[in-house]
Formats: C-alpha cells, sequence, structure tokens
C-alpha cells in the first residue's frame, strides 16, 4: 500500500506534442482515485507515466515515498490492467496469474495460495485450467484483475479495463472491480473516458482536459461545485444545459436573462455573488434535472423561475422522460415526470431551480 | 444488414442468396477450379516424370516402344543402389548437417534482430529493419563470386562449413523480416504486461514472444530449412570433393558421368532428396500460411 504523489509531470512526444503540461496530483493510501477525460486529454498518458511505460519529461513521480522517475516498471512494484486484457494466451488462466510470482521466485506452495486467494475473490476459481480463448470477455477481465492481485502490489493501475465490455457486463464488472477494491483496499489509479464509471467508482475523481488537470474532487463535489464549464459539461449525464445569457438588474434583485421573453430570477442567496457580473454576457449552466414540469398539485418552490417551450422532441425512459427543446437557438434537454403532458411542436410550462444554477464567465470559462 | 433489408424489401426470404449471385458464384468456383487445376497439373507433372523414371529399369527407361509416364516392370533398385552407396550417404549426411546448422544459426539470429527491432523501439530501428529486407532483394547469383575470395582468404574452399557460414547470410534477411511482421502483430500491451510482472527483455522473449509467435517462427524456419537444402549455385562453386558435397551438387556430379545420365538413379535421388522438404511441409503447411499472413491480417 502507498501514496502516490506527480509534481509538475510533463509529457512531450518526439514531435513535440505535449500530452501533459505539468500536473500535480496526491493520492493518498488506500484511496481508489479516477483519472477521466475525453480522447487526449492525457489520462492514459499520466498512468503509463506512473507505471514506467512511458518516460517523464520533466517532473517528479514518487510511489510510497520514493521518486521513481527512472525506476523501470518491475521495480515500482505496481500491477496494471489493460483495456485489452493482455493475457498471455499461450498460458493457463492459473499460470497467467501466477507468471509475475514465478518471476520473482516466490515458492511454489506460496503461488499457489495466492492464486486460490484471487480466484476466490474474483468468482474464478473453476476457470484456472483453462486458456484465455475459452473466456468470455467478462471473464478475461478477472483474469487480468486476478493478475494484478496476486502480486499484492503497493498500486493498482486500470487502464480503459471495461471499454471492451457490452453495456451490461461493463456495469457488472463496476460493482466487481468496486467489491474488490473494498476488499483488498490497495491505492488505485482508474483511467477513464466514461464519466458515469467515474462517478460510480472513485473517491475522487480527477478530471483532465488537453494535458491539465481541470479540477479534483469527490464525485458530489465535480457534480454539485463544478469550478469549470469543461467539469460542468462533462460531469453528469445527460449534459448541463449552457444557455448564453446577461445578468439583469430586477426588482431589487438580479435575473438571468435569456431572451427578451425569458428572464429568470436569481435567487436572493446567490444575488451577491452574481452582482458584479451585472449587465455583462455570461453562460447559465442548468442540469436537465433541474429544468422539469411542475405537477399541478404541487406549489412552485422559493428559487423555481418559469419558463415556457415549444418541446422538439420527446424522449420517454421508463423512469422520467427527456424533454427536448431550444431557447434562442440554444439546445436544452428537460428531465420531467415520466407522466408529462409534453408533446412535439406544443408548448409545455416548465421551471427551472435557480437554486441550483451555475453563472459562467464565458471567456475564461470558470463558474464564479 | 442493409443486403437483409434489401431482402426483406424485395419479399425474399432473409439467408436465401439472390440467383444472380449464386450464379455469380458459381462461375467463380468453375474458373477457380479450372485455374487451380491447369496450375497443379503444370506442376504435378514433373514430379509424377521423376517417380515414374526412378521406378523404372534403364533398359526401360531406354525403350523407344511404348508411353513413359507409365511403368511396366516396376522396380527399386534404383533407390537401393542409392541407399547402399557411400558416395550417396555422404551427400544426404553433408546437407542434414549443414541445412540444421543453418537453420538453427538463422533462427537465433533472426528471432533476435526481429524482437530488438520490432519491440524495443530504439533509434533508427525502422530504418535498420528496411535495411535487413533490402540486403534481401540483392540477388545470391551475385554475390557468390566476392563470396568466394571471403570463403577462400579464410581457407574454407572445399569445405561445408562454409555454405554454414554462407546460407544465414541467405536466409537471416527474409526470416528477420517475416518474424518482424509477425512479433508486430502481438498487441503491444502484452510487452507491457510481461515488463509489469517482473520480466526482463530476454525473459519476455523466450516466455511470452517464442511461444505466442510460434507460427511465425516455424514459417521462417521452413524459409531457412529451404534456402539450406535446395541451394544449388554456392555448393557448385565451393565443393569439388564427393566427402564434402551435399545432395544438389553430389547428384549431378555424381550420377552423370561424362556423356552418360544415369536416369533412373538421378530420378530416385531426386526423389529421396526432396522426401524431407515434402514431408516437412505437409505437417507443417497451416503454421507457414499463417505465418506469412499474420502481419498482413492482424493490427
Amino acid at each position: 500500500m502507498a501514496e502516490v504523489s506527480c509534481r509538475k509531470v510533463v509529457k512531450i512526444y518526439d514531435g513535440g506534442v505535449q500530452a501533459v503540461k505539468g500536473i500535480d496530483l496526491d493520492i493518498k493510501d488506500h484511496e481508489f482515485v479516477v483519472l477521466v477525460g475525453p480522447s487526449g486529454c492525457g489520462k492514459s498518458t499520466t498512468l503509463r507515466m506512473i507505471a514506467g511505460l512511458e518516460e517523464i519529461s520533466d517532473g517528479e513521480i514518487w510511489i510510497g515515498g520514493d521518486i521513481v522517475n527512472d525506476v523501470p516498471p518491475r521495480d515500482r512494484d505496481i500491477a496494471m490492467v489493460f483495456q485489452n486484457y493482455a493475457l498471455y494466451p499461450h498460458m493457463s488462466v492459473f499460470d497467467n496469474m501466477a507468471f509475475g510470482l514465478k518471476l520473482r521466485k516466490f515458492p511454489r506452495d506460496e503461488i499457489k495460495r495466492r492464486v486460490d486467494e484471487a480466484a476466490r475473490i474474483l468468482d474464478i476459481a473453476p476457470l484456472l485450467d483453462r486458456k484465455p480463448k475459452a473466456l468470455s470477455g467478462g471473464q478475461r477481465q478477472r483474469v487480468a484483475m486476478g493478475r494484478a492481485i496476486v502480486r499484492n502490489p503497493k498500486v493498482f493501475l486500470f487502464d480503459e479495463p471495461l471499454s471492451n465490455l457490452d453495456a451490461k457486463l461493463r456495469v457488472q464488472m463496476r460493482t466487481e472491480i468496486k467489491k474488490v477494491h473494498q476488499t483488498v483496499r490497495t491505492t488505485t489509479i482508474y483511467v477513464t473516458h466514461d464519466q458515469v464509471e467515474a462517478m460510480t467508482l472513485a473517491d475522487r475523481v480527477v478530471v483532465m482536459n488537453q494535458g491539465i488537470i481541470e479540477q479534483i474532487g469527490s464525485p458530489q463535489e465535480l457534480y454539485h461545485n463544478p469550478q469549470t464549464r469543461f467539469v460542468a459539461g462533462f460531469i453528469g449525464s445527460p449534459a448541463m444545459n449552457f444557455l448564453p445569457c446577461r445578468i439583469e438588474a430586477a426588482d431589487g434583485g438580479i435575473s438571468v436573462r435569456l431572451t427578451p421573453r425569458i428572464a429568470l430570477a436569481v435567487p436572493p442567496a446567490r444575488a451577491d455573488r452574481y452582482g458584479p457580473y451585472k449587465d455583462r454576457e455570461m453562460l447559465l449552466g442548468i442540469r436537465p434535472e433541474h429544468v422539469f414540469d411542475r405537477h399541478p398539485s404541487e406549489p412552485p418552490r422559493p428559487g423555481w423561475a418559469p419558463m415556457d417551450a415549444l418541446v422538439d422532441v420527446v424522449e420517454p425512459m421508463g423512469m422520467e422522460t427527456m424533454v427536448h427543446f431550444f431557447i434562442d437557438g440554444t439546445p436544452v434537454c428537460a428531465r420531467c415526470e415520466p407522466s408529462t403532458p409534453a408533446e412535439p411542436e406544443k408548448m409545455l410550462p416548465l421551471w427551472a431551480d435557480m437554486t441550483q444554477m451555475h453563472l459562467i464567465e464565458p471567456s475564461s470559462g470558470r463558474v464564479v | 444488414m442493409s443486403a437483409s433489408l434489401g431482402a426483406v424489401a424485395s419479399g425474399m426470404p432473409i439467408g436465401r442468396r439472390h440467383p444472380k449471385s449464386r450464379n455469380e458464384r458459381s462461375w467463380a468456383l468453375w474458373c477457380s477450379y479450372i485455374a487451380l487445376g491447369f496450375f497443379a497439373f503444370i506442376y504435378l507433372v514433373p514430379p509424377f516424370y521423376e517417380v515414374m523414371t526412378s521406378l523404372k529399369t534403364s533398359a526401360e527407361i531406354g525403350a523407344e516402344k511404348g508411353t513413359p509416364w507409365i511403368v511396366h516392370h516396376p522396380t527399386l533398385a534404383n533407390f537401393w543402389y542409392l541407399i547402399t552407396y557411400h558416395n550417396f550417404q555422404i551427400y544426404y549426411l553433408n546437407t542434414v548437417i549443414v541445412t540444421l546448422l543453418t537453420v538453427a544459426v538463422s533462427m537465433v539470429i533472426s528471432v533476435l534482430a526481429a524482437f530488438s527491432l520490432s519491440r524495443m523501439g530504439f533509434w533508427g530501428s525502422k530504418t535498420l529493419a528496411t535495411g535487413v529486407f533490402l540486403t534481401y532483394l540483392v540477388p545470391a547469383s551475385l554475390l557468390f563470386i566476392p563470396l568466394f575470395q571471403i570463403i577462400g582468404a579464410i581457407g574454407l574452399i572445399n569445405s561445408y562449413w562454409c555454405l554454414v557460414l554462407i546460407y544465414p547470410t541467405l536466409a537471416v534477411p527474409f526470416c528477420t523480416w517475416i518474424m518482424i511482421g509477425y512479433f508486430g502483430s502481438i498487441p503491444k500491451e502484452l510487452d507491457e504486461a510481461a515488463l509489469i510482472d517482473g520480466a526482463g527483455y530476454l525473459q519476455m522473449l523466450w516466455r511470452i514472444f517464442i511461444p505466442v509467435a510460434m507460427p511465425g517462427i516455424i514459417a521462417a524456419t521452413i524459409f531457412a530449412f529451404t534456402v539450406s537444402w535446395g541451394n544449388f549455385i554456392y555448393p557448385l562453386a565451393y565443393l569439388y570433393t564427393s566427402n564434402q558435397m551435399v545432395l544438389t551438387v553430389g547428384i549431378v556430379s555424381d550420377l552423370i558421368r561424362g556423356d552418360v545420365f544415369e536416369w533412373g538413379k538421378i530420378m530416385a535421388a531426386n526423389v529421396l532428396a526432396s522426401a524431407p522438404p515434402i514431408i516437412i511441409y505437409a505437417f507443417l503447411m497451416d503454421y507457414y500460411i499463417a505465418g506469412l499472413t499474420a502481419g498482413a491480417t492482424k493490427g
């Protein structure tokens, strides 16, 4: 078990492409940290630098209190699970899991004990004699995890391990990974582009974009208090709505003007915070679940602002219905009750919960 | 998908081929069979004639009457003569020694070279890999004169050891090229997983890459075997006494005496000399094809 730290870590590839631009990251012992971001954001490069599979152009990486910049992967005491499993095709499941221990000259009894224990945790004991080609995708991924567990390393590294699985199996394996971490408590760094995976697995999520860290925080923190437009838009599904707006004085308070006809009152508690942005062009960020239709029997609450929408598309999902419409050409998604009367091409009275709004400065992309 | 939809739209049951496409397929198959039959005939006639002649007596071979394609009085006398003929035994033994050593040396060099060129990614490795292949493009018949001087200088003229030295120079470039393609088709994550598991490069090669790349290695081995077993020009140029000769030159120099061609024995010798490559090809053909096509079809 160990802490992992990145200090001003930079990666510049031969062609001059700067994949990672001086990131700082401290991961605590036993912590499950997920690096998430779109393709090319530098998350996999960061993980591979921690693994020792990529050289570091500048900065320091610490594992368990030691600088490991020049330490080869085998001496970093880490284990890695790859997207395509990377199982040795000519070896049985047992031999795949035992390979690292055999290379480290562990006694045969100890190897068997560890492999059996890992197989029990991962429920793959009946598969130990099989070759990888005789396994399903989910079983292969379990074996890959088993290969990591038997080593009892300081750190687990997962590089998009569920991307090759179908949607149903991905959800199942996600739970398994979380269960394994709860059992073995090894410090874990997990890379994914799937924000749902990131939110469900992580103690802390690191959102990366274009080689920098946009924000580090717990899933709830990132969801409710994003610091940048990128994080606000990346975390959450469906994505947050962003609407160009102008902050205006109104009735002793301030309001967010979206169109000449639509102005949403800002709750008094936020008036001070948004006051300095009066008369400036800003972006209103509001999640689909905070734009909804009100049941006629339910009175509007403080902070709710009414808005009428000409419905474009209705997507019934079962437990909720997504209603898509446009405000001044900008697409907006609202999460409504399944019983919503919304119909395409018809007006629908909606409400925005402005206590959950985010105001974004367009030039810097910072949430104010 | 679109084909199925099209079939449904036109009222045709899914899974049944359109008559036009069935006709096209049947035409293509007929053309393939005719072409394959033609080439099989062309290639099989010489060995057939060889086997027939090897089973004839000299009198039958020399007879002007009757068709030469059929044996009227089959005999194994030619084979028995060769099996008990000391020189032929020497040629066979020399060929086996030269070939085994050539294959061993070529495979050790080409597997190590291919692994380092394809997986270790050092500076200039790509240029070097191309350079290795370019050396294969130099015709062997151009090299035997300058090589004659080198072999002479180190005192190996008229010694089959010179072939053990020369043949790998012919086999290694192509074997390395085959192996580079095969190693290149193995996912990068496999060596990364091995590195993290604690393997060094040699362990990685021995315990992961060689077992995984076995079809490629077998393909390269067959190529090295063929280069060594069937080469004619080098032994003809460098070897001139019977005790050093290999099969290819031994047969023609020993069984053609002046203007006397002992066709029965020559053909029987050819059959015996062809047996090992045929057996090896027959057993390992699937590996050979898999090895040659690996780089073309995988990631």
